[in-house]
């Protein structure tokens, strides 16, 4: 076995077990309602597996190392995969300071869906153009990535404070922006689902097409095309034609995806909500029932307070750093620059209004469910809608 | 503005929540609560004690933290509509014609964008006002909130009023068995093995942790002051300069903004990868990854006192391949790889060639950064260039014209001499073009392959204002991270004769660690059991309504 | 009342402070764009450079008389136009102590000398083979003309075409009395 695909495995059994590690933290959550906490043998359980998952990711992550000679953090795949496996590693750190298995429960299932997401990407391994030969990708992809990771355990222990304050059962705003969020999650696995169904049943359709600037372009979907690129003409065709054209300016291959990703996502929402006949935060309200709400609150607050100077280190101060010395200019509007900088004011607003205006519990965990909102947009949308110098995917 | 009289004897500034001296609640608000507002230790905010001419007016508003709260939030969202579309400088097309760009690729949409200025949002007069006005903002609320803070914070009193340590969150009180000088020793032992400084008056014990991390926050605030002004810096002349030229290998040029420094571009260098293409590089069309882009370069300087244009003496200063993420540094410049152009033609050759047997009788080689006016082919035959445009756009009164000094479409006129044709002949070619002027001739200069060179962009670079961002940066990080990883701690203490105990203890963030110092504090010196007061609270609430009650004093800056 | 009087002014100094510095950050972005040719009214920066016959010409060798000097290049059509007239008016002013300089923008020698035969120039044209004069005078677009008095100072700037009357009226401008 070559050492890509002893880390292509390692990546496997990272997922594998983070899978097993999530049920056994709702095992341990069912077993402690009782105590509250988690000395019992599952819990214990939960987070080994949790760990050896880690582990293995982290082989995984160094053994892509040592096979492409650079940090694998260098495309959309390997930057998502990291980023999953950085958000393991900080609940694994705050889950040693607080003992909450709650949050494992909920930050598992995020770290997946984001493996998930990543594992849609093209993972050859390429090689790196000049601007990204430098030990400041290293540096400070890795120290932003792991700063987005600590901020991104706020939004659980938000998302969990939520789940178990908002009332389901009566309307209201909150419920209906709590069930929001779950539909989010669901589109996410729609993504997932429909990405890994077409591309294991190898589907292609070429076209030509004529992009916003006027040049003769060809594109490959790898799903049916509901959405036809300006001026498409087929090359070769399969299943279905684009029932409609789209004008130069959109990308209509993606928009493609983004309305496969919906349909799927929506009829497996509507599917669950058929068979539980409930919403989905109230499938979730009974698991965290007991938690304690003074420590989610300081554990969502904690993580921000974490989280925030190793972001602004990573991905403010080193990437001016780098700006610099490859670009010639340490800041440069870029969308990439601008969203991380948009990301560092939403938290610096967060820890301003937690601390003169008191926006603590509630309001705490709905601004982190929104930075975390922020941190995803900065990883998906600008990287794949807003062309930059950092679109690398 | 009236000052406050404590029942204690101390007098207060105006707006002071709770006595600096005592710690006793002052205003009726506090007196209510059952848990004190803790920010800034209750010392008065000195915005809000008064408000009276225009300028303090201004300067309470800018004091307020909802107001920066207000102005981050704006700039967040300015920021983010400069990323709909792509800004001016990324845009590929010339300046002038970039109002055009966004109509044609963008419609109706880029062209409100485009007109509203939005295309160049970040260098806008109400964009850096924003900006200015959030710096303005973290300067006055910094000096409003941190100068009392830190006044306070020095001249804490050991002995606090019960009022005030009743109405902490973390409580205690009870009654001790061991004599009163005994529990203060193994509190003061315990907690000093904790780290604590401890201090002592009479009955009262004051143990204090990570203070300093109180001024976090206010150390991050100058660093940010610091990085604004060194950005500003920028726009004073001779901070900052930012020059960009070509330069074609073999060619030496002046440095731009780099008085008395000439670069020799020698070589040019783009190597690729010798990978297959595989997967997305596929689906993208690209063919080969770029692996360096390289320009051996020779820098040379002028001798001292050299004036512009002397180039007689010039120095050799080093030797460098410049690549991309490794600028050459000199002098405080850096120059940087930035751009290329391959294979601009450096050489034409020519053979003299007789129309009818399509016989040679020579090669001329046309330097094109140096075209000779005669070469001589020997046996009677030459070639005249008589004229030369490096880039041929037609004929105007019978001369040819060209529109830039750059070789990308030469055209030549020549006269060629033979044995065979003693008075000359004119020819006038151009690539893929040749004319007669002068009527039909016996011999043609026949195109007989070129050499090309290739053309390095370099931008050169000068900030001063590196230095200074890069401290702001320092202090900035600093500052966040002692406000984030610290925690300042206190405990309360009084022990009277009777055995009698308060005791009261504070965090700013953290209270999870903070309680398991007071376990270890407790148990030891047998210490009544604490409460915690909001979650007393909380609790008492959540039976009744199950909603949480917003609250305030817990985080305190 | 002392106290509140000192408070009064320190804040009124710093928000004064703080409103100048953001004035002059809007300002100095407005007006940054504009490149400016070497400033009126300042030492014209002094140069050496080598004309078609290989002579040297030092701009400083000509202080106590009027410098006409002229960026240009053979592709840019306005330097070409205004080429005769100046000659012309060289030949005009030459003995009143006004010398013109014609800097050629990093051109082969063939290109320029093939212009000056064409035109029969008589003035001096000097190359500018690296630039580095042009980058001194920060000249842009050409044609830019810039004039110097006998004291070695800029006289005046002109950028784009010239009339004859203009050449001629500029000449006078920094003629030695």
């Amino acid at each position: 076995m070559s050492l890509i695909d002893l880390s292509g495995n390692l990546l496997f059994v990272a997922f594998i077990a983070y899978l097993v590690a999530t049920l056994l933290f709702g095992g341990a959550i069912k077993q402690s309602n009782a105590t509250g906490n988690n000395t019992h043998i599952w819990g214990k359980l939960a987070i080994v597996v949790t760990i050896i998952g880690f582990l293995s990711q982290l082989s995984y992550f160094i053994t892509r190392w040592i096979h492409t000679g650079h940090a694998p953090v260098s495309n959309m795949f390997e930057f998502t995969t990291a980023f999953g496996m950085f958000i393991v590693a900080a609940f694994i750190l705050i889950y040693f300071i607080y003992r909450m298995t709650a949050l494992g429960l909920v930050a598992l299932p995020v770290a997946l869906l984001i493996i998930a997401y990543a594992a849609m990407f093209p993972n050859e391994v390429s090689p790196l153009v000049p601007s990204l030969q430098s030990h400041w990708l290293t540096i400070h992809v890795i120290t932003a990535a792991l700063g987005q990771s600590i901020l991104a355990i706020s939004a659980v222990a938000g998302l969990i404070y939520l789940l178990k304050v908002v009332d389901v059962k009566k309307a209201s705003k909150q419920r209906f922006w709590l069930e929001a969020v779950m539909y989010c999650i669901i589109i996410v696995v729609g993504f997932v689902l429909v990405t890994s169904t077409f591309s294991a049943m190898d589907y292609e359709s070429t076209y030509t097409y004529v992009d916003k600037e006027g040049k003769d372009r060809q594109i490959i979907y790898n799903m049916p095309p509901i959405f036809g690129m300006n001026d498409y003409k087929a090359v070769e065709e399969h299943g279905m034609s684009p029932l409609v054209e789209m004008p130069g300016i959109i990308n209509a291959k993606k928009l493609t995806t983004v309305v496969w990703s919906l349909l799927v996502g929506s009829i497996l929402y509507l599917l669950i909500r058929l068979i539980a006949r409930r919403r989905i935060s109230a499938i979730f309200q009974p698991l965290v029932k007991r938690v304690n709400l003074q420590l989610l609150d300081e554990i969502g607050y904690r993580s921000v307070l974490i989280g925030f100077p190793v972001f602004t280190l990573g991905a403010l101060i080193f990437a001016m750093i780098w700006a610099q010395i490859a670009w010639s200019r340490f800041w440069g509007w870029d969308p990439k620059e601008v969203w991380a900088l948009i990301t560092w004011l939403f938290y610096a607003a967060f820890l301003h209004l937690r601390l003169s205006k008191g926006w603590e519990g509630e309001r705490s965990a709905w601004l982190a469910l929104i930075g975390f909102g922020i941190i995803l947009f900065n990883l998906i949308a600008v990287n794949l809608i807003l062309a930059g110098l950092h679109s690398y995917a | 503005m009236e000052n406050i009289t404590c029942a204690c004897g101390h007098s207060n500034p105006y707006g002071t929540k709770l006595c600096e001296k005592c710690g006793r609640p002052l205003t009726e608000e506090e007196k209510q609560n059952k848990v004190v507002d803790m920010r800034y230790d209750g010392t008065a905010i000195r915005s809000k004690t008064y408000n009276k001419s225009i300028v303090d007016k201004i300067w309470n508003f800018f004091s307020s933290v909802k107001v920066g709260i207000s102005l981050i939030i704006i700039t967040l969202v300015a920021a983010s509509i400069g990323t709909i579309l792509p800004q001016e400088l990324y845009v590929n097309a010339p300046d002038v014609s970039k109002p055009a760009y966004y109509e044609k690729v963008y419609g109706w949409f880029g062209k409100v964008y485009n007109q509203l200025g939005l295309s160049d949002l970040y260098s806008t007069w109400w964009f850096q006002i924003l900006v200015g006005m959030l710096a303005i903002s973290i300067i006055v609320a910094s000096l409003d909130r941190g100068i009392p803070l830190y006044k306070s914070l020095k001249n804490q009193r050991v002995k606090r009023h019960e009022s005030f340590m009743k109405r902490q969150r973390i409580v205690a009180e009870g009654h001790v068995t061991a004599s009163p000088e005994e529990t203060l020793d193994k509190v003061e032992k315990k907690m000093t093995e904790m780290k604590y400084n401890v201090r002592r008056d009479g009955s009262a014990l004051l143990a204090e942790k990570g203070r300093f991390s109180r001024y976090g926050p206010y150390i991050n605030h100058v660093g940010l002051i610091v990085f604004l002004g060194g950005v500003m810096l920028r726009l004073v002349p001779g901070f900052y300069v930012d020059e960009s030229i070509w330069v074609r290998e073999g060619e030496m040029r002046a440095v731009s903004g780099m008085d008395g420094y000439f670069i020799e571009n020698r070589k040019f260098i783009l190597e690729t990868h010798d990978n297959k293409p595989q997967g997305e590089q596929v689906r993208q069309g690209v063919n080969v990854v770029a692996k360096n882009f390289q320009s051996d370069i020779t820098l040379y300087k002028q001798p001292k006192d050299a004036i512009p244009g002397d180039i007689d003496n010039l120095e050799k200063v080093r030797d460098y391949s410049i690549r991309v993420n490794h600028p050459l540094k000199e002098a405080g410049f850096a120059l940087y790889q930035m751009n290329y152009r391959l294979n601009e033609l450096k050489q034409m050759n020519f053979n003299l060639v007789n129309k009818a047997t399509e016989e040679s009788l020579g090669t001329i080689e046309i330097d094109l950064t140096n075209p000779k006016k005669a070469y001589n082919l020997g046996n009677g035959a030459s070639v005249q260039l008589l004229v030369y445009t490096p880039d041929f756009n037609g004929f105007e009164n019978g001369a040819p014209q060209t529109k830039s000094s750059l070789p990308v479409n030469p055209a030549f006129i020549f006269k060629m001499t033979t044995p065979e044709t003693p008075d000359g002949e004119t020819s006038f070619v151009a690539i893929k073009q040749t004319m007669e002027p002068f009527g039909e001739t016996k011999y043609k200069m026949k195109f007989a392959g070129s050499e090309t060179l290739n053309v390095s962009n370099f931008t050169i670079r000068k900030d001063r204002t590196i230095p200074i961002l890069f401290v702001g940066g320092v202090i900035f990080m600093i500052g966040v991270a002692i406000g984030s990883y610290w925690n300042h701690r206190r405990l309360w203490l009084q022990v009277e004769p009777d055995g009698g105990v308060v005791m009261a203890a504070h965090v700013n963030k953290n209270m999870f660690s903070m309680k398991k110092d007071l376990d270890a504090v407790t148990a030891f010196a047998g210490l009544p059991h604490y409460i915690d007061q909001l979650e007393k609270l909380e609790e008492g609430e959540e039976s009744t309504d199950g909603g949480i009650k917003e609250k305030e004093g817990d985080n305190t800056l | 009342m002392e106290k509140k009087k000192k408070r009064l002014v320190t804040r009124t100094i710093i928000l004064v402070i703080l409103a100048l510095a953001i004035g002059y950050t809007v300002y100095g972005t407005a007006t940054k764009e504009k490149v400016e040719l070497v400033a009126v009214g300042s030492e014209a920066p002094d140069f050496t450079l080598v004309d078609l016959n290989g002579e040297k010409h030092k701009l400083s060798d000509y202080r106590g008389q009027g410098v006409f000097l002229n960026f240009w290049g053979t592709w840019c059509k306005p330097c070409e136009k205004e080429m005769p007239a100046m000659d012309r008016q060289y030949k005009a002013f030459k003995d009143q102590g006004v010398q013109t300089l014609a800097v050629n923008i990093a051109q082969t020698d063939f290109e320029v000398q093939s212009f000056v035969d064409n035109y029969d120039l008589s003035f001096p044209v000097v190359i500018d083979k690296t630039k580095d004069v042009m980058t001194a005078y920060n000249v842009g677009n050409l044609p830019a003309t810039v004039m110097i008095d006998p004291y070695g100072k800029v006289a005046k700037i002109i950028t784009g075409e010239m009339t004859e009357a203009n050449i001629a009226s500029y000449m006078e401008l920094v003629k030695p009395e």
